[in-house]
């Protein structure tokens, strides 16, 4: 009993100092103002030499690992991807249902949840997206990092994790909740303390995530690779302009998309 | 000549000056699906990849307005360039945009491109929306078009926003980042650009 309260209070000591540091980034780096209402050019790369080294890697293990498995996947019959991409998509509902209530979307946690019911259910683990076919609204995932941004906490500045992959200072404290707790599949997984789950069903799952969406975008990512100068500018720039438009919940606005750009548009009307 | 006569005679007469003079005149989501059905004929034809490449070009030089994407692309930067700078920077941009575009659009070999709706901006802009239908090996994609009006007798593309994700804000974040890591030197990206160009 001691050990669970001291390990909860571990968990929301770690929670309040990485909202304090969060906070403290906001009131220092934006004078307080809501980071929402500027554009991504105020995502500064503070570590720039070092991001572009975890990239530098990070495309190594692609081209050696990630890439060829990819290939390999996309080789399956495309029933057995159709149902393994619903599986995960379903698994992630468990860390965008209470995103859903954190950011006040009551009404979407409440079909999300029936989504989820459903779909686990009759969808046999997710694998039909049984739902989809009853018609319920498009599913839009969200993460502790959206919260965040939701809240009013400040992008901090731009990373790129080796491994992970690209992220900012607020979507990698977004990161942590996950295994502090607020990810119901990584608690049942790895301290369920029962015999169907352990760890190692959490490592497959996410490891499958990345290889399906690395498999459908096998062209998408060679090509812009093809076609990029800065590969790593060209990143960044999809990165931080994807995780503003999941923040604003919006499906891709003019208001979004050219949020702080739309003056360029204007100004070269003279040129 | 009755008055009445008269009357019906200038009433044609407008009727039919004002058909000819939008007879070249085209809504945006009709001029989005026209060009993307020529870029589909080309990519599905029995061309060799230059001549399908070469063909791209064609196309690209009609219906976008590579000028303008260009000078968005360098964000504040532009009011820096003279005027040598800004005609070889329009000339450079042109050469690796139009290889850039190709090259992405080549590597498909008939994509099925719907139209779905359209949304005018203001008075100079509308947003076409369009699905890249799903293939067996592939999702379906959003794509908006972002079409120039000013001129609605020639309709030019200014940008692809491909998932919500938007094409000229990524080239334009690119290009500033080049420019950044060479000191502020602009000649440093038309190298690049001319580099590209030359690959």
């Amino acid at each position: 009993m001691y050990y669970i309260i001291n390990l909860a209070m571990k968990k929301i000591i770690i929670t309040f100092l990485i909202s304090i540091i969060l906070t403290s980034n906001v009131s220092a780096g934006t004078d307080g103002e809501n980071d929402l209402s500027k554009n991504s050019k105020t995502v500064k790369d503070c570590f720039e030499s070092l991001n572009r080294g975890s990239f530098a890697l990070n495309q190594g293990l692609d081209k050696v690992i990630l890439k060829p498995v990819a290939r390999a996947y996309r080789g399956l019959p495309s029933p057995v991807r159709t149902g393994t991409s619903n599986a995960l998509t379903n698994l992630s509902s468990l860390i965008t249902i209470p995103n859903n209530v954190l950011q006040g979307e009551f009404k979407t946690a409440g079909i999300n949840t029936g989504r989820f019911a459903i779909n686990t259910t009759i969808g046999i683990l997710g694998i039909f997206n049984v739902a989809d076919k009853m018609n319920f609204p498009e599913y839009e995932k969200e993460d502790y990092g959206q919260t965040l941004g939701v809240w009013g906490v400040g992008t901090g500045c731009y990373l790129v994790l080796p491994v992970l992959g690209p992220s900012t200072v607020r979507d990698t404290a977004g990161s942590f909740i996950n295994v502090l707790g607020g990810d119901p599949w990584y608690n049942a997984s790895t301290h369920g303390n029962n015999e169907f789950l352990d760890e190692s069903d959490y490592i497959l799952t996410k490891t499958l995530t990345a290889v399906d969406f690395r498999a459908n975008n096998l062209e998408t990512i060679e090509n812009l690779e093809k076609n990029s100068m800065d590969f790593y500018a060209s990143v960044k720039s999809l990165y931080l302009q994807n995780r503003q438009r999941k923040i604003m919940n919006t499906n891709a606005t003019i208001e979004v998309i050219y949020r702080g750009n739309e003056g360029d548009w204007e100004e070269i009307e003279n040129q | 000549m009755s008055a009445k006569k008269v009357l019906t005679t200038i009433s044609s007469l407008i009727i039919f000056f004002s058909c000819v003079g939008n007879a070249h005149s085209i809504e945006p989501d009709v001029f989005v699906q026209s060009t993307v059905n020529r870029a589909a004929k080309t990519l599905s034809g029995n061309l060799s990849k230059n001549e399908r490449i070469e063909k791209l070009k064609e196309i690209a030089k009609e219906t976008v307005d590579i000028r303008g994407i260009g000078l968005y692309s360098l964000g504040a930067y532009r009011n820096d360039l003279n005027d040598d700078q800004k005609k070889k920077y329009e000339k450079a941009f042109e050469h690796y945009f139009l290889k850039s575009f190709s090259s992405r659009l080549a590597e498909y070999s008939n994509p099925e491109i719907e139209v779905v709706s359209k949304k005018k901006i203001n008075k100079n802009y509308t947003m076409v929306n369009s699905l890249l239908v799903a293939t067996e090996s592939r999702p379906a994609v959003k794509i908006d078009w972002r079409v120039y009006t000013k001129n609605p007798e020639n309709l030019l593309i200014r940008d692809l926003i491909i998932e919500g994700l938007s094409l000229a804000r990524t080239q334009k974040e690119e290009f500033a980042s080049i420019i950044n890591s060479n000191d502020g030197d602009i000649d440093a990206l038309l190298k690049n650009l001319n580099n590209f160009s030359n690959k």
